[in-house]
């Protein structure tokens, strides 16, 4: 009996000790370089660090991404990849199908992943049933902000139909106010161009399109009528805004140059960094229509060798969607917690108003994945859908050319 | 034996290099072709499917306006960055005082990268914000210089800037070779009474011609790499309009995981140069071999 | 060398001739206007504090002067989490872009030699399809490069970053050392052969010395590539090898948050200020290298 403890007590401490041996590590690759979101991946590294884990920072800034993926390439090639890297959408599948992403199941089962996050959201974190990627995040893209003082000087309330936001348009341009405050840049003119479709074509109607790809929602009326929208858009927005960086559109409303901005809510940081209160000095609301487009930051674990690697992979995914991160990083960057069960206490009214907005929209399955922000549909075709929208905000093409090359655009990109 | 040595040495010598050019260079431009035959999307497949990729790369209207854009930007950036390099060195060739600081404000931007020249430009072409904004300033109302939020005219704004960069490295090649001209000939014509822009045009720009090829040469190069000077100044835009074949290349590869149309598109783009170069290359070595 | 000099027939009358001259003067005024107009918003921007770029004119002059905006490029801009600027990074670019340069000077030297002196059946050829190789887009040998590299063992290290750099450089050093070569007699070395000097002897003794100009064109050429490449620096390095230019594009292209467009100044004319020093430095050389380099043969 004696001999059998003894026999299991140690046979507990050489496991013990041989997995204490394994001191984690991880080569994070990432393109959060700016000051606030850089202070929360700071965040994640002290955990990191706090548990015994070596962080290795790989930063590549730019393009939303795109400098990093092609760093990440490389590195794949050559056989060198990175332990952690920041991936979102389909993108994740799709490395997964290369056969070089790496399975948490492990961590997500221990740590109760299914039960505290949202299905839609936990879908894109699985790749073929398994778990490979831990969500950091929920931005809601669909959000319409705007200077309360310019609503209130001219009697406009938050319009809640794209008639009521065009009415609202004609008088703020008689009185002088820019409408839209807008960006020219592709991938800001697909997020007004979702918003509007989400409005336009319904929640079931943005899934046939933008997720399935649907031919015949694409070629419809209601497409065509996305586009006469998108083209009134065109005339409330000023001379000026080609090439012009979301920030700066963003302080416009603020100091009243325009009234509404059509933004995801990383717009709000904006607003609060410079001292702006919600619901006093700017409002925010969903933009005209019903649902939730969502936009999930999250780390996907690629298959590296090395024992502290996968240690440190393991402590990162649990790490990420641990309660105190969940909270911290959010409240700095403006989104919310992609975990349900985290309180809301510290955040603000908008960050309430989009997480019971998610719950409901969860519920009633109009719970929707960005395409703008690369959640709905792979980069190639998301990629060909933008170029069409691009391009007919920045000409005069008409609403039926833009819905045949749409059409034409999407089947060409297989 | 050691005089078979000797006679190999050369060969031995250059070898390593043009080895290393035919794999590195010319077996990449194989992988490339071969890449661009098959449906690879996020990485390399090998498994060939024909042309599809070309038939997508010729459908789509933004790879229209790139390859067009090739054209429009190359020629102009070319021409006018010699021209203007031309000019510039004939007008230093005239002994002035402070020629040494000139030459550098001239030669300059070309250290300079672009990933923020670009952020300076696109303020200075912004109408509301450079120069339209504060001509307007001056009290010319009507002044309007606002090509760079203009679909039909942001390429020239790319011109613009890409001339800026590269015009004084072209300038120094030039007045390189305005000097090296005999002073004999020079002399000689001086004294027949031939007027100076006579001389210039019939005895020194024509003797210039193996420094034009280098000219073109360094500017074609600099005119197919035009990535960074782009996507700092217009990002593409507006819409799509200032794409070129290198941005929609990086974008298919990198941004789109569609690696195969990046592929096709690089081809057409090596195609493209390959017919430009080869003859000007042959003919100026031919030259040079009779010389 | 050639005297870099001579006299132009001045225009009939002084009167004309001063007019002529003050024509002059003023358009390389203008065209100096040209050129310098991005580095004096650049300079006056890195100048200034955020709140007065973002009230002020592009091109007024900084109110207050402050310095804060370099101090944070060099040593305190976020490029990730470590907010330590551009500090870290510049060895790393020192380290890669010397021997790069080095390297591809001597081989591209060696090049040049054989093709330019040692005739013999295909040099024109060999030369020709090398010369091809400097108008390949990088875009192109990223992936197939970064497979080589990994099967080398050199992936993510500064060697390997050299052994690229060396690689798409050789096609530009080969062509300027051949063009300034082609201009040497081929009777010199037919004499030193005649003394039976060898074919590494004729290379150091009689080229070499005579080769200053062409060399610091070359270097600063490749310099000006090398130190400033981007996508060959971000796609082979991994963190603790990053060159500049990867902390430049991190502080400069961040897309949320505030854009601190004085530091990014800043920290864009601190990065190139090795090449710009280079240019300044060796500007007398370079010409003195093209004249005989590129123009005769």
């Amino acid at each position: 009996m004696k001999r059998t403890a003894f026999a299991a007590v140690s046979s507990i401490a050489l496991i013990a000790s041989s997995a204490a041996f394994a001191e984690p590590q991880a080569e994070v690759l990432h393109w959060w370089t700016s000051g606030g979101e850089a202070k929360s991946v700071a965040v994640l590294q002290k955990e990191f660090a706090d548990n015994g884990g070596t962080w290795t920072d790989m930063p590549v800034a730019g393009g939303g991404g795109d400098a990093a993926m092609s760093a990440l390439r490389a590195r794949v090639l050559s056989g060198n990849a990175p332990t952690a890297v920041q991936l979102k959408g389909p993108a994740i599948q799709e490395w997964y199908e290369e056969g070089v992403l790496a399975n948490i199941s492990a961590v997500a089962e221990a740590e109760g992943w299914a039960d505290v996050l949202p299905a839609s959201i936990a879908g894109h974190m699985k790749c073929e049933g398994e778990w490979c990627a831990a969500p950091v995040n929920v931005h809601r893209v669909d959000w319409i902000w705007a200077n309360a003082d310019v609503l209130e000087a001219n009697g406009i309330a938050m319009p809640t139909t794209w008639d009521e936001f065009n009415a609202a348009a004609a008088k703020l341009q008689a009185a002088g106010v820019i409408p839209l405050a807008h960006g020219g840049q592709a991938w800001q003119d697909a997020t007004v161009f979702e918003a509007v479709a989400l409005g336009i074509l319904g929640a079931e109607g943005f899934h046939k399109a933008f997720v399935e790809l649907d031919e015949a929602t694409l070629t419809s009326d209601a497409m065509v009528a996305v586009f006469d929208q998108m083209r009134k858009m065109r005339g409330y927005v000023d001379a000026n805004f080609s090439g012009r960086d979301w920030n700066l559109a963003t302080a416009m409303v603020m100091n009243g140059e325009a009234a509404f901005q059509i933004m995801g809510d990383w717009a709000k940081g904006e607003f609060m960094a410079a001292g702006k209160v919600p619901g006093e000095d700017f409002l925010c609301a969903s933009t005209p229509g019903d649902g939730f487009l969502y936009n999930v930051d999250s780390f996907a674990m690629f298959d590296v060798d090395g024992d502290d690697k996968k240690a440190g992979q393991d402590l990162l995914a649990k790490l990420i969607v641990g309660p105190s991160f969940q909270e911290v990083f959010n409240l700095n960057k403006g989104s919310i917690p992609a975990r349900t069960d985290v309180a809301l206490d510290k955040f603000d009214t908008c960050a309430h108003l989009s997480a019971d907005d998610m719950k409901a929209s969860s519920e009633n399955g109009s719970l929707l994945p960005s395409y703008a922000h690369g959640m709905a549909l792979r980069g190639a075709q998301s990629g060909a859908i933008t170029d069409v929208v691009t391009a007919h905000f920045n000409s005069d093409m008409s609403s039926a050319d833009a819905v045949a090359q749409l059409a034409q655009a999407v089947a060409n990109s297989y | 034996m050691t005089e078979w040595l000797e006679n190999q040495l050369p060969k031995m010598v250059l070898a390593p290099s043009f080895i290393a050019v035919l794999v590195f260079v010319y077996g990449f431009i194989g992988w490339t072709a071969w890449v661009s035959l098959t449906r690879s999307k996020l990485l390399p497949k090998y498994e060939l499917k024909g042309f599809v990729q070309y038939d997508k790369l010729f459908a789509s209207p933004r790879w229209d306006t790139a390859f067009g854009n090739l054209f429009t930007f190359g020629i102009l950036f070319i021409v006018i960055a010699m021209v203007l390099g031309l000019v510039l060195a004939i007008m230093l060739d005239q002994k002035i005082r402070v020629e040494g600081a000139i030459r550098t404000i001239y030669l300059y931007p070309m250290a300079l990268s672009m990933i923020v020249t670009g952020t300076a430009w696109k303020w200075i072409l912004n109408p509301g914000l450079g120069i339209e904004a504060t001509v307007r300033g001056w009290g010319f109302e009507n002044f309007s210089f606002d090509w760079v939020v203009n679909p039909d005219f942001a390429i020239y704004t790319i011109v613009i800037a890409a001339v800026w960069q590269s015009s004084g490295f072209v300038m120094a090649l030039f007045l390189a070779g305005l000097r090296s001209v005999d002073e004999e000939i020079i002399k000689a014509a001086q004294v027949d009474g031939i007027p100076t822009w006579r001389i210039y045009s019939s005895i020194i720009i024509p003797s210039m011609a193996p420094i034009f090829l280098s000219a073109f040469i360094v500017l074609a190069h600099l005119a197919i790499k035009s990535f960074d000077l782009v996507i700092a100044l217009t990002g593409g835009g507006p819409g799509y309009s200032t794409d070129l074949p290198a941005t929609y290349m990086y974008a298919m590869a990198f941004s789109r995981g569609d690696i195969g149309q990046a592929a096709s598109s690089a081809m057409i783009m090596m195609a493209v140069v390959f017919t430009i170069v080869v003859p000007y290359l042959y003919s100026e070595l031919r030259a040079k071999n009779h010389g | 060398m050639a005297d870099l000099t001579y006299s132009h027939t001045p225009p009939k009358g002084s009167f004309g001739k001063l007019i002529l001259r003050w024509i002059l003067y003023i358009l390389l005024a203008l065209f100096a206007l040209y050129y310098l107009m991005p580095l004096f918003v650049m300079v006056t921007t890195s100048l200034k504090s955020l709140e007065e770029i973002r009230t002020g004119s592009l091109i007024a002059l900084p109110r207050e002067i402050t310095f804060d905006a370099w101090k944070t490029a060099w040593s305190g801009a976020c490029t990730g989490i470590q907010c330590e600027g551009l500090q870290p990074y510049f060895w790393n670019s020192v380290l890669l872009a010397v021997p790069a340069v080095a390297l591809s000077t001597l081989i591209g030297a060696l090049n040049g030699y054989v093709i330019a002196q040692w005739q013999f059946r295909g040099a024109n050829l060999i030369f020709s399809l090398m010369l091809f190789g400097c108008f390949i887009p990088f875009q192109v040998v990223l992936l197939p490069m970064a497979r080589l590299l990994g099967m080398m063992g050199l992936a993510g290290s500064i060697p390997g970053l050299v052994f690229v750099h060396v690689i798409y450089g050789i096609g530009f050093t080969t062509l300027f050392f051949r063009n300034y070569y082609v201009s040497i007699p081929a009777e010199l070395v037919k004499a030193a052969k005649v003394d039976g000097a060898n074919f590494f002897r004729i290379f150091w003794s009689i080229f070499l010395p005579l080769s200053l100009p062409i060399i610091v064109v070359t270097v600063i050429w490749q310099f000006t590539q090398i130190w400033n490449d981007f996508l060959f620096g971000v796609s082979f390095s991994q963190a603790g090898t990053q060159p500049i230019t990867v902390a430049l594009n991190n502080i400069v292209n961040s897309t949320t948050g505030v854009k601190e467009y004085n530091v990014d100044m800043a920290a864009a004319i601190i990065a190139a200020l090795p090449t710009l020093f280079v240019y300044v430095f060796a500007g007398k050389y370079f010409i003195r290298g093209l004249t005989a380099g590129s123009v005769k043969g």
